[in-house]
């Protein structure tokens, strides 16, 4: 079998302005979770090696680059670890369908504010906060991984659109922030 | 308008898609008379008061809200996830 490369979906890039850096991270494989009826104890078992647990509601947790994000009901996304053979739950790969977007600096705050419809200020969206949310009118995971910092996952084939959408934000922010009153 | 979703919490409406009234939610058993089925299909109260329906927390959690709101007041008094509900 030919060795085939896998690409991101923006190549990796970045950008920064403003004291706000946007960034394509690689978070490693992507697998969902979701739990059969009854199958909470055998996913336990199941991620137990990796030290994680399923999240609650709204959370995240990590351990050892590992990533376990709670995305709904009895749901969760392992990121950065490949997922132990496990009962009681359906786990599918969704490496290849999502981006990843890495969002940080002081005023990356004022940039997701201009896009998703939830208060994300540091005392409603706490570090280790994960949400289902919108960015504009695509579906996100949100994730609150710093003070000043932020990781978005989207759809893989929406990409493109929440980065113009975030870089004209960050744009915008950046212009108000220079204009004197 | 904003909804307490039971797993995300407070949410914009533009969050949510409004499906129906919970009528949706009792389905007429097979072999029911045909009046139950067209009550379950096309006959709707219209309340001024309290009603009761069902909206799809689309961009959050994905799941199926029974809504409990009054129409003259715009008070959403409660908000219950339909799955594991009891019938």
């Amino acid at each position: 079998m030919p060795e085939l490369i896998a690409k991101s979906a923006l190549e990796g890039r970045s950008l920064t302005l403003g004291g706000v850096t946007l960034a394509e991270v690689d978070v490693g494989p992507i697998t969902s979770i979701a739990l059969l009826p009854g199958g909470a104890k055998a996913v336990a078992k199941g991620l137990k090696p990796l030290g994680l647990s399923m999240p609650e509601p709204n959370s995240f947790a990590e351990k050892k680059g590992a990533r376990i994000v709670w995305t709904g009901r009895d749901q969760a996304f392992l990121t950065g670890a490949d997922c132990p053979d496990m009962e009681g739950a359906a786990v599918t790969d969704q490496s290849d369908g999502w981006a990843v977007l890495a969002l940080s600096g002081a005023a990356a705050v004022d940039v997701l504010a201009r896009w998703v419809p939830v208060d994300v200020r540091l005392a409603a969206f706490p570090v280790g906060r994960a949400l289902r949310t919108q960015l504009n009118h695509m579906n996100v995971i949100l994730l609150r991984s710093g003070d000043y910092a932020f990781e978005i996952m989207v759809f893989r084939s929406m990409a493109r659109t929440a980065w113009h959408e975030l870089e004209a934000a960050t744009h915008m922010v950046a212009a108000r922030a220079g204009v004197k009153i | 308008m904003r909804l307490t979703c039971p797993l995300c919490g407070e949410r914009d409406r533009r969050e949510f898609y409004y499906y129906g009234a919970e009528d949706y939610l009792h389905r007429p058993s097979e072999g029911a008379p045909l009046a139950e089925w067209d009550s379950y299909l096309h006959l709707r109260d219209n309340p001024a008061g309290v009603t009761k329906d069902l909206w799809y927390h689309e961009a959050g959690c994905s799941q199926w809200l029974l809504v409990t709101r009054n129409t003259v007041t715009h008070e959403i008094s409660s908000v219950e996830m339909v799955a594991g509900r009891k019938a």
